[in-house]
C-alpha cells in the first residue's frame, strides 16, 4: 500500500520568519507565502477555440492579466498566458482547455510546482520592491491587474499587483534566496538585525 | 546599464536579454553540399562593424521572445528597433 504523501512548500522553512518580518514591521510590510496554487502554462492562438474555454478573453495586451471567478489569467508572451487557480484545481482547468481545443494546437502544461508565491502587502512595499527591482511599480503605471516578469534581487520573477499587494511568483530554487533578500531588505522597517 | 526595447514589453534592463550575435544570418539551403570551410564560415565568420549593427536579442527574463534591433556599436545607441 502506497503511504500517504505530505507536500512541502519551497518556503515552509522560512514561515517563521516571514512572520516575524511582518510583526516588527508595525503594518508597514506584510509578507507570507501562499504556497500550492495552481498554474497552468497555456500556448495557444488567443484567436482560436480553446481560447474562450476559461469563460475570459485572454488578455492580449503585453503585462495584464484578466479574472474570471477564482482564476487569474496572466499575460506571459503574444501567445502563452498564466492560468493560476486555488490549490488543485489543475484538472479541472485543463479539463476545460483540452477538450476546447479540438484539432487545434494547443499546450497545456501544470507548472503549478514550478514556482511557489509570496504575497507582500503594506504601504513600504513598493520601497521594498524597489530595492531590488528595476519595474516601475508605482499605480500609474502598474496598477491593479497588472503582472511583469522580471528580475527581483537577481532571481527571475513574476510579478502580480493583485489585491491587497504583489504577488510574487518565484522558481522553487530561487525561493529561499529571495525569502533571505525579503528579510534581510526589510531592516529599515523592522529594525530586526540580520 | 542599456535599456532594450523589447518590441513587446517595452524598454527593459539590458540583464533581462541575451544576445544572439548578427542577424540575417540565413540557414544553408543545402547544408552537406558545403565545404569545410564554407560551414565554418556560416558558423563562426561575422561582421564586426564600427557602428551600426542589425543584431538579434532574446529577452530570457521576460517574455522570452526574440527580436532584432539595430544597435550602435560604438555608442551602445538602439537606432532602430
Ligand atoms: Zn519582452
Amino acid at each position: 500500500m502506497a503511504e500517504p504523501t505530505t507536500r512541502h512548500s519551497p518556503l515552509a522553512g522560512a514561515a517563521d520568519r516571514l512572520a516575524r518580518v511582518t510583526d516588527a514591521a508595525g503594518g508597514a510590510i506584510a509578507m507570507a507565502e501562499v504556497p500550492f496554487l495552481t498554474q497552468l502554462d497555456l500556448r495557444l492562438d488567443p484567436k482560436g477555440p480553446a481560447a474562450a474555454a476559461l469563460g475570459v478573453t485572454l488578455p492580449t495586451h503585453a503585462c495584464t492579466s484578466a479574472r474570471s471567478g477564482d482564476v487569474d489569467v496572466l499575460w506571459l508572451g503574444p501567445d502563452e498566458w498564466l492560468v493560476v487557480g486555488p490549490p488543485g484545481a489543475a484538472e479541472r482547468l485543463a479539463g476545460q482547455l483540452r477538450p476546447a481545443a479540438g484539432s487545434e494546437h494547443v499546450s497545456v502544461v501544470d507548472v503549478s510546482a514550478q514556482r511557489t508565491t509570496l504575497l507582500l502587502s503594506g504601504p513600504r512595499v513598493r520601497d521594498l520592491l524597489a530595492l531590488g527591482c528595476a519595474i516601475d511599480l508605482h499605480p500609474r503605471s502598474f496598477g491593479p491587474g497588472d503582472c511583469v516578469q522580471t528580475e527581483l534581487a537577481h532571481a527571475p520573477v513574476v510579478l502580480f499587483r493583485r489585491d491587497p499587494g504583489f504577488l510574487i511568483f518565484v522558481r522553487a530554487s530561487f525561493a529561499a534566496h529571495l525569502a533571505d533578500w525579503l528579510v534581510d531588505a526589510s531592516v529599515e522597517y523592522t529594525g530586526i538585525p540580520t | 546599464m542599456m535599456l532594450i526595447p523589447c518590441p513587446w514589453c517595452g524598454p527593459r534592463n539590458e540583464s533581462e536579454f541575451h544576445y544572439g550575435g548578427a542577424a540575417g544570418v540565413a540557414y544553408p539551403a543545402d547544408p552537406g553540399a558545403l565545404s569545410d570551410e564554407e560551414w565554418a564560415r556560416y558558423l563562426f565568420f561575422r561582421d564586426n562593424p564600427k557602428g551600426p549593427f542589425e543584431e538579434r536579442w532574446s529577452h530570457s527574463a521576460g517574455c522570452r521572445r526574440w527580436f532584432t534591433l539595430v544597435r550602435d556599436t560604438v555608442t551602445n545607441e538602439i537606432v532602430a528597433s
